[in-house]
């Protein structure tokens, strides 16, 4: 990085004119974004400045609700989202998008009270009441498994585990290492260690379709950055170990 | 129960900041609210059929249906009908809240000119005053004074409404309170210090509505 690459584009071209890269996300997702005062930090946050400093452009990191993110991009109101988001192909076809390489690789965990012996594997779901974050791949996987109780759906994940500690529901599923996270700051939770529920995931950018040359600008990011060693030392930072 | 008041003095000037933002969000949109409600509410008392009518299916639109659904097409359908319409959150904030309010000071006003007495408008048009000349310096000035303690009242309600514009992402206070939630891990000790903040906002108003209702029903506003 620090080669002025030119990069040409519908997508590319407006951001540049516009001089600003407007990303979307909901800032309530650590350790990818949260709110640390007034600032948004986290893992995506520090790959969206990457970003904008490839295209020579300032970061507007926008905060919006997870519900509605995905009709909030297809309505213009971003030009790139970059909230924890697996790539999916319903999610390519229902809001018609084009994704970036992976920049993670995740797959679902369960986290469960502290304590909690009972819930091992995923037949141990069974007859649970199940919190999950609405529209995400955590819900999705969820409704796969057959004979759960019910499927609770949060606005935000924090919202879930609140719930979990407070008994109403009996676990989370969300992804594996936020989940591995968020169990440091939380001492009335804790992940079920090594049980992955559904397959494996991929976390990318999504952009409009008719902008995907931007995504020529991500993928040379996030090919720069794991180069270069730096996309190991944010996965450290911000998630204390290496995958 | 989980209140560390160290996380709630630490996350108060946020919470502040919030607060902030609630209160001009809310100052601009009853204030847009205030134009609209007036118009409309001359209008629902109007002698031109067309006039009631149409603003009569405007209240029970804005009425009838939810702020939150309201707020919820505002800024994400619209911009489907035209690239122009694509609002930012804050702007489609408060178009949501201001035609909202509009709808209800709308009624205010108009319960307001129909509780000043027919003779009124009878004397100031005898006098050779038009329509609208009687109802802005005659019938307008007396509706009101009598729809301020309503009037008031409305601005509470569109305060706390204005807690639906954090689904919008809008950093208002609630939506600051869920933010700190999640970096905190920690839920009484933000919410805590959202009621309180709230709180400080509408006491004034509904002891100032209580004043003014007292005042107004002794007939010396």
């Amino acid at each position: 990085m620090g080669i002025a690459q030119s990069y040409a584009g519908p997508g590319v071209d407006r951001v540049k004119k516009a001089g600003v890269l407007k990303v979307g996300s909901d800032i309530t997702y650590p350790p990818f974004e949260y709110m640390e005062g007034d600032k948004p930090v986290g893992f995506d946050v520090d790959l969206a400045n990457a970003i904008a400093k490839e295209l020579g452009v300032r970061l507007e990191y926008i905060n919006t609700s997870w519900d509605g993110i995905f009709a909030a991009l297809k309505a213009g109101k971003f030009d790139m989202l970059l909230s924890g988001i697996t790539i999916t192909e319903e999610r390519k076809k229902a809001f018609d998008l084009a994704f970036s390489d992976p920049y993670f690789l995740s797959g679902q965990g369960v986290a469960v009270r502290k304590g909690e012996k009972h819930i091992q594997k995923e037949d141990d779901l069974q007859g649970k009441v199940v919190g999950v974050q609405i529209n995400t791949t955590g819900q999705y996987a969820t409704e796969k498994i057959a004979g759960v109780k019910e499927i609770k759906k949060y606005e935000t994940l924090p919202e879930a585990y609140i719930d979990l500690a407070a008994g109403r529901v009996e676990a989370v599923v969300a992804d594996y290492p936020v989940i591995a996270d968020n169990v440091k700051n939380n001492d009335k939770i804790e992940l079920v260690e090594g049980l992955k529920l559904g397959e494996p995931e991929a976390l990318g950018i999504p952009v409009r379709t008719e902008e995907k040359d931007l995504l020529e600008v991500v993928n040379k990011v996030i090919q720069d950055l794991k180069a270069s060693g730096e996309y190991d030392e944010m996965v450290q930072k911000w998630f204390g170990a290496s995958k | 129960m989980d209140f560390k008041l160290s996380i709630l003095i630490e996350v108060f000037p946020l919470l502040l900041q919030g607060a902030w933002v609630t209160l001009y969000l809310t100052l601009i949109s009853i204030s847009i609210g205030l134009v609209i409600g007036l118009i409309l509410g001359v209008m629902r008392v109007s002698e031109n059929v067309a006039l009631r009518v149409f603003s009569l299916c405007y209240v029970e639109f804005f009425r009838g249906t939810p702020l939150l659904m309201q707020l919820v097409v505002i800024y994400y359908a619209l911009p489907s009908l035209h690239p122009r319409l694509n609002l930012p959150a804050v702007a489609a904030g408060i178009t949501g809240m201001s035609l909202n309010s509009g709808a209800y000071i709308a009624e205010i006003f108009r319960a307001g000119i129909q509780s000043i007495s027919k003779g009124q408008m009878e004397a100031a048009r005898s006098l050779g005053m038009t329509h609208l000349q009687a109802m802005w310096y005659v019938i307008l000035p007396q509706a009101f004074r009598v729809s301020l303690p309503p009037l008031t009242n409305e601005f509470v309600a569109l305060l706390k409404d204005s807690s639906l514009v954090s689904t919008l992402a809008v950093s208002e206070l609630l939506r600051k309170g869920r933010e700190i939630v999640a970096w905190k891990v920690n839920v009484f000790s933000p919410y805590a210090g959202v009621a309180l903040l709230y709180l400080a906002m509408t006491l004034p108003m509904t002891k100032l509505a209580r004043y003014l209702e007292r005042r107004v029903s002794e007939g010396r506003v």
